[in-house]
């Protein structure tokens, strides 16, 4: 692993490329101004690296020897990521940024895979040893399809990385002799691994001996897919003879997970942070509320240290507020990605709070707070939902006007100025009657009222949404990053002044 | 004489010496934080070793250990220092008669009526020593802005007496459960580790070194049960303490495997909630064979 040194009197459009906006203009050489490079791209993506940060990590490797991988990585991470999520982000761009590197170096001195086509043929990639069969292939026509598809099967179920390797790249040579290459490597990669019929689940159509009829391992297949996207970057990068710029990592990567059940330990991780932070809120707020009682019991213990003068009075402390809260979840099916998101913050908002009841609604509303009560796993939670709760579902389209009448009517009389309403929902109608003025009275008599949607602002209103005529009477938030929902939280337990 | 770590290998073999398996970048860290002179900031789940890093570290390094556990609440006055209010009345009940005020105000603010806490004892003491603040997260963000001072000058201010410079460098660890998000003051001035569960491997490892006597099989089969478990969704997943104890527990019993009765009999040294145990049970205990031991 070595820190990029571009040669003098390269274009700079290709360190342009390569380090996004910080390169205009030739940049000082060496390994301080990579680091320094590489702390800017940390900035871009939000990790809070200040000046105080890059020089521990210049201390740290003057200690650290940086042809050590591990060593390095874990000597910068030390000092530049100082939280899990950042840590994370230090990983992604560690990894994007110095792999980069080394293709640049690998541009700028001439080194070549071989059998690359219209280049002299230096051998020897440092990085990868022999190409294998995926370098000789591209001399021999025609490609078995069937073959590679049986092979990686093989490779992928023996967890072999070298071999995978190599399929990996044989198969994008094939894939693109077929013509079906789509130049976004996201997509290739997906197409490809459905042309090579890469499946976790078993495929019991397939005969015996084919390593897929009984499923491959999940783990493997995810190995498969980062390698085929790195070879793809690399032919990318060898075609064009350019580095593609540094995107910011997709926004989309730090967005809610949402959709198939294996995200659920990825929601559920992020609510219990969540939960966590939401438990000490309280105290933040400490400092900006100068009123409070004296504690009488206390004061008069601590007098006795000074004769019985009371000298230091003791405040009783603060109680975070813990507000009642009523949270009506849509779980219709034009927000099924989302509700599922929405079921698992009101899953760990339960007992966060005082007194908590829980609806979701579809045509019509029923109550799903006994169903928290009794059920602590997430999924059978779900599945509780769906199946006993008796989500009144005839057309499947949500109904928010009937809704409305139907909440208003189950807890008009509980409802009370220290309540809030959570509306957690698309406001999209269908078309149907909003009935925003039944909303409006229950606006009225709840304390506060928020509406979380989990569509971009941008859409907002568009088609059959309807949440400006709601967004009159609460607070609308868009709610579709860990990000956004942590900020709701924050107004949520926020005192009243 | 305290240690001084060469080299990051020095600082691994000598943690394994004192009984305390390091994980890849936990030796870094700390040979780091000697060298460098800059508190650690250690965060991870309860019970992966934070504390236990700290008291191993004092050990291999040969300093005495100075912990201060945080809490809701705790102030300076039981952190750092205070007055001792009771010894400076006597003082003056004893000297009110006959000398003037700006004499006794000169005795009674000395280092005699000074009580020291955990923080400035770590700071005046003589020999180096290692300082754990434990559980940081625990407290308010006004004690944190407090121990910024300590942390990057390694000095204490007391408006009577002055300043308080440490003459030997102190290695400090903060510990957190990520239970409050700290400032951005404070990390700034902390090198960051993180510990997680261990991989396998590595908690096999750890469970042989504190039970040497366990059968291969059983601990093996112990570790993989306790990563499965973690795995599931508990109120509070089996710490690394925990599958120690699990792995005395069962050498007590003698047991020659994990079968469906030993797991139920013996699962509560491990899961500790009411609703945690019916999961468990149900989803891993279930697998396990049932009656007579099977090797394997």
């Amino acid at each position: 692993m070595t820190a990029a040194r571009p040669k003098p009197g390269k274009p700079d459009a290709r360190r342009a490329a390569l380090y996004g906006s910080q390169a205009a203009g030739a940049g000082p050489q060496g390994m301080a101004a990579r680091i320094l490079e590489f702390g800017e791209e940390l900035r871009g993506e939000g990790v809070a690296v200040g000046t105080s940060e890059l020089l521990d990590a210049f201390a740290v490797l003057e200690l650290v020897s940086w042809t050590d991988k591990a060593d390095f990585r874990e000597g910068l991470a030390a000092t530049l990521a100082k939280s899990p999520e950042n840590r994370k982000t230090f990983e992604l761009v560690f990894e994007r940024f110095f792999f980069r590197a080394a293709e640049l170096a690998a541009l700028t001195e001439g080194v070549r895979e071989q059998g690359e086509p219209g280049d002299s043929g230096l051998d020897g990639d440092p990085r990868e040893g022999d190409p294998g069969e995926g370098g000789d292939a591209d001399g021999e026509g025609e490609l078995d399809m069937d073959l590679i598809r049986q092979l990686v099967a093989e490779a992928l179920r023996d967890g072999d990385e070298a071999r995978m390797r190599d399929l990996a790249r044989l198969a994008i040579a094939a894939f693109g002799q077929a013509g079906d290459g789509s130049g976004v490597i996201g997509v290739d990669v997906q197409r490809i691994r459905r042309a090579l019929g890469l499946k976790a689940e078993a495929q019991p159509e397939l005969p015996k001996e084919d390593p897929r009829s009984e499923g491959l391992p999940r783990e493997e297949i995810r190995k498969f897919e980062a390698m085929l996207r790195r070879e793809l970057e690399r032919g990318q990068i060898e075609r064009t003879r350019a580095l593609p710029a540094a995107r910011p990592l997709n926004e989309l990567d730090r967005a809610l997970p949402s959709g198939p059940l294996q995200d659920l330990a990825a929601v559920h991780k992020v609510v219990m942070q969540l939960k966590r932070r939401l438990k000490t809120q309280g105290q933040e707020n400490r400092g900006q509320k100068r009123r409070t009682a004296v504690d009488v019991r206390k004061t008069m213990r601590a007098s006795l240290e000074t004769g019985g003068v009371p000298v230091v009075l003791k405040y009783k402390p603060h109680r975070p507020r813990r507000p009642e809260i009523y949270v009506l979840c849509d779980v219709s099916t034009s927000v099924t990605s989302a509700s599922v998101f929405f079921l698992s913050v009101m899953h760990a908002l339960h007992d966060s709070f005082r007194k908590m009841r829980s609806f979701v609604f579809i045509e019509r509303i029923s109550e799903v707070t006994g169903v928290f009560e009794k059920e602590r796993d997430f999924r059978k939670v779900s599945e509780a939902i769906a199946k006993d709760a008796g989500v009144a579902d005839i057309s499947g389209y949500t109904d928010y006007g009937r809704v409305w009448s139907e909440f208003a009517a189950l807890v008009e009389d509980d409802l009370h100025p220290r309540a809030t309403v959570i509306v957690l929902g698309d406001a999209r109608t269908n078309g149907r009657d909003p009935k925003a003025a039944v909303f409006g009275q229950i606006a009225a008599k709840a304390g506060r009222t928020f509406w979380l949607n989990p569509e971009p602002r941008l859409y907002w209103n568009y088609g059959d949404s309807v949440i400006s005529s709601y967004e009159q009477y609460c607070d609308a938030h868009e709610c579709w990053t860990t990000e956004q929902l942590e900020e709701f939280v924050k107004a949520l337990t926020r005192p009243i002044r | 004489m305290p240690v001084s770590p060469a080299s990051v290998s020095d600082v691994a073999s000598g943690l394994r010496a004192t009984g305390y398996l390091p994980g890849e970048s936990t030796a870094l860290v700390s040979f780091l934080a000697e060298q460098l002179g800059k508190p650690i900031l250690v965060e991870g789940p309860a019970g992966v070793g934070k504390t236990e890093l700290a008291k191993a570290l004092a050990k291999y390094l040969e300093r005495p250990l100075v912990r201060l556990q945080c809490y809701e609440g705790l102030d300076e006055a039981k952190a750092l220092y205070e007055w001792n209010y009771r010894k400076q009345l006597l003082r003056i009940q004893t000297e009110a008669t006959d000398s003037g005020w700006e004499k006794v105000q000169d005795d009674i603010f000395g280092e005699e009526f000074l009580l020291t806490r955990p923080l400035l004892q770590a700071i005046s003491s003589t020999e180096p020593v290692v300082l754990l603040i434990d559980e940081i997260d625990k407290t308010d963000q006004e004690f944190e802005a407090m121990l910024l001072e300590l942390l990057s000058d390694f000095q204490v201010s007391i408006p009577e007496l002055g300043t308080v410079e440490s003459t030997t460098h102190p290695v400090v660890l903060l510990t957190s459960n990520n239970s409050r998000e700290l400032t951005e003051a404070l990390k700034r001035r902390c090198l960051y580790l993180w510990l997680d569960y261990p991989a396998l491997e590595h908690e096999l490892e750890i469970v042989k070194l504190h039970t040497p006597e366990l059968p291969d099989v059983v601990a093996r089969k112990l570790v993989e049960l306790v990563a499965l478990i973690r795995d599931l969704d508990l109120k509070k997943p089996p710490s690394i303490a925990e599958s120690i104890d699990w792995a005395r527990t069962l050498l007590l019993l003698g047991a020659q495997d994990i079968d469906q009765e030993t797991f139920r009999s013996t699962m509560s040294v491990i899961v500790k909630h009411r609703t945690d145990l019916d999961i468990v049970l149900e989803r891993v205990g279930g697998k396990l064979v049932v009656g007579q031991p099977v090797a394997g």
